[in-house]
């Protein structure tokens, strides 16, 4: 199997210093002693990717449930909407990548939008402090799977429930609010465990919007430097591999406890249908 | 009544045009910006004037896009191909059959799925070495002839609801498990096996970590998704490349992919259907 003997080795890897060249050395705890205590871009990178995912995913979730919500109220010709919405998903990251550098470049077409609604630019990817922004629109645009998704799962609710709702005098907010939220709760869960996952994982888009070369990698002023990319840097740049396999299995774990968290939280917000009927 | 539902009914469909215009702006810029000259792609000026077609020729001039192109379509497709044989035989054994330890297995598979591509690419990339395969595409390839954990959960799902009467009657007529598999199952699961092939396909198309780390020291193995990468930091560090050449790139890069998507929406459906009547 091409998973279960790498995830041995890389555990074996994370305990020694190997370059490639020789044979790897066994060094003990002193790997992810370096990563924890004498590596800043550790921190700094587990920074920036924390961002992507406790800011980024729900912004992007709570987008998804509104494109769906809209969707969902176009009687006739709603199909067409669908597709268009849904059309972005299919871009390759690094193709939306370079659209986007160039639609948020200086200069570029959302600049001229933004200047002729006398809005001031921002510089976007060469702003330490808009680059991120920068991506959570890319990502905002591609969130076609979700909302998919959370359209299902709002045609699942059945109309009695509204109906009920409106007969207790109920307004838009409060059918929303008790109505709608709870039914669709599993898939806000569904979709924030994979928005985990896949978060600390973030890469390409990073990779690419940072210049997509070794010397530019997490630029703007390592605003860009994710968990992924400073691994990749390590492991795939300077062959250090017993440092990267460490950094791989200290990922692993926060992706491990991160979705332990919410499945023990899950039992007091999400609300499945079948124990309830 | 009637005329608040005809208000609603604008605002409704107001708010979806608004936000169609939103997603279908990025592709509207870029496409315009691949008919651009390079200094009016450099202004904030969004129709091109005048139109050129010359950053589709520029592009294929800057980098060797019929090779990349090339590679890219093999990776793709041999994946695929790898997948879904690979997928089979494991998804029917996990399904169809009765053995000792079948969920342990199911489960470890799950499993693998939360495991991060960090964690298995650092000791395969150790093995690849060890090969000499770094710098080719085998890497990419290979590893998708022996299972992929997605494509066999995806395809034992299916299997699992394909009636177990069908098995039993070819069993009664002598078929053994690998004739049940390839006469009775697979003809049966064709829209799920399609399916995993069809994902395996983007999903190389659109990949760029692996063949970034296992072939992208190798001009000949690049595939598009690093290559058109590469570019960048050109048009970013002199300003010799233009942003149209990239867009024109860009284009050229998604166009098959939204093609299949227009094409496959239908195949899904009809896969749906299909075996709506069928199982």
């Amino acid at each position: 199997m091409f998973t279960l003997y790498p995830m041995i080795a890389s555990l074996y890897f994370s305990f020694t210093h190997y370059d490639l060249t020789g044979t790897p050395q066994w060094v003990g705890l002193s790997n992810y002693r370096f990563m924890f205590t004498d590596d800043p871009n550790f921190w700094l990178s587990l920074r920036n990717t924390l961002w992507m995912v406790v800011i980024a995913t729900p912004i992007q979730i709570v987008f998804a449930i509104g494109c769906a919500l809209v969707l969902i109220r176009i009687k006739r010709g709603g199909g067409t909407y669908r597709t268009i919405f849904f059309l972005p998903t299919m871009v390759p990251a690094v193709a939306a990548t370079l659209g986007f550098l160039f639609i948020l470049n200086p200069g570029g077409p959302t600049d001229a939008v933004l200047s002729f609604l006398h809005i001031p630019t921002p510089l976007w990817f060469q702003d330490p402090r808009w680059a991120k922004p920068g991506l959570l629109l890319l990502g905002m645009w591609g969130i076609g799977t979700v909302m998919i998704i959370f359209l299902a799962s709002l045609l699942d609710v059945s109309r009695e429930l509204y109906d009920a709702a409106d007969v207790e005098g109920a307004s838009g907010w409060q059918r929303f609010r008790y109505v709608t939220l709870p039914m669709i709760s599993p898939v806000i869960f569904f979709a924030a465990v994979t928005g985990v996952i896949y978060g600390f994982q973030y890469f390409t888009e990073g990779f690419v919007a940072s210049g997509g070369q070794p010397s530019s990698l997490g630029d703007p002023q390592g605003s860009l430097l994710f968990y992924g990319i400073w691994l990749y840097q390590q492991g795939f740049q300077y062959f250090h591999m017993g440092y990267a396999s460490a950094m791989a299995w200290v990922l692993f774990l926060i992706i491990m406890a991160c979705t332990l968290v919410l499945f023990r939280t899950s039992k007091r917000w999400v609300f499945y249908q079948g124990g309830f009927q | 009544m009637r005329r608040r539902r005809i208000l609603m009914s604008i605002g409704n469909h107001s708010l979806a045009i608004a936000l169609a215009v939103v997603f279908v702006m990025p592709f509207v810029f870029v496409l315009l910006t691949s008919f651009m000259t390079r200094q009016q792609a450099l202004t904030s000026r969004v129709w091109p004037h005048p139109w050129v077609w010359t950053n589709y020729q520029d592009i294929f001039s800057l980098i060797p896009m019929l090779r990349y192109g090339y590679n890219t379509v093999i990776y793709a497709t041999l994946s695929a191909v790898g997948v879904m044989l690979s997928a089979i035989p494991v998804a029917y054994a996990l399904s169809r059959m009765r053995w000792r330890g079948r969920n342990a297995v199911f489960i470890l598979i799950l499993a693998t799925l939360m495991l991060p591509d960090q964690v298995t690419s650092v000791p395969l990339y150790i093995v690849f070495v060890r090969l000499h395969w770094i710098g080719s595409l085998k890497p990419l390839i290979v590893p998708n002839f022996f299972g992929d954990a997605f494509s066999i959960f995806l395809l034992r799902q299916f299997f699992m609801t394909i009636p177990e009467e069908l098995s039993d009657a070819a069993r009664v007529d002598g078929a053994g498990e690998f004739r049940i598999m390839t006469r009775v199952i697979v003809p049966l699961a064709k829209p799920a096996i399609v399916a995993i092939g069809l994902f395996q396909f983007l999903f190389a198309w659109n990949d760029f970590f692996y063949p970034l780390i296992y072939a992208g020291n190798n001009p000949k193995s690049i595939t598009l998704a690093v290559g058109l990468s590469q570019i960048l930091s050109n048009v970013q560090v002199n300003y010799s490349v233009s942003w149209g050449a990239l867009m024109a790139g860009s284009v050229l890069f998604m166009l098959p992919v939204i093609i299949i998507f227009f094409f496959a929406q239908k195949v899904f459906i009809e896969g749906v259907t299909l075996t709506g009547v069928k199982g």
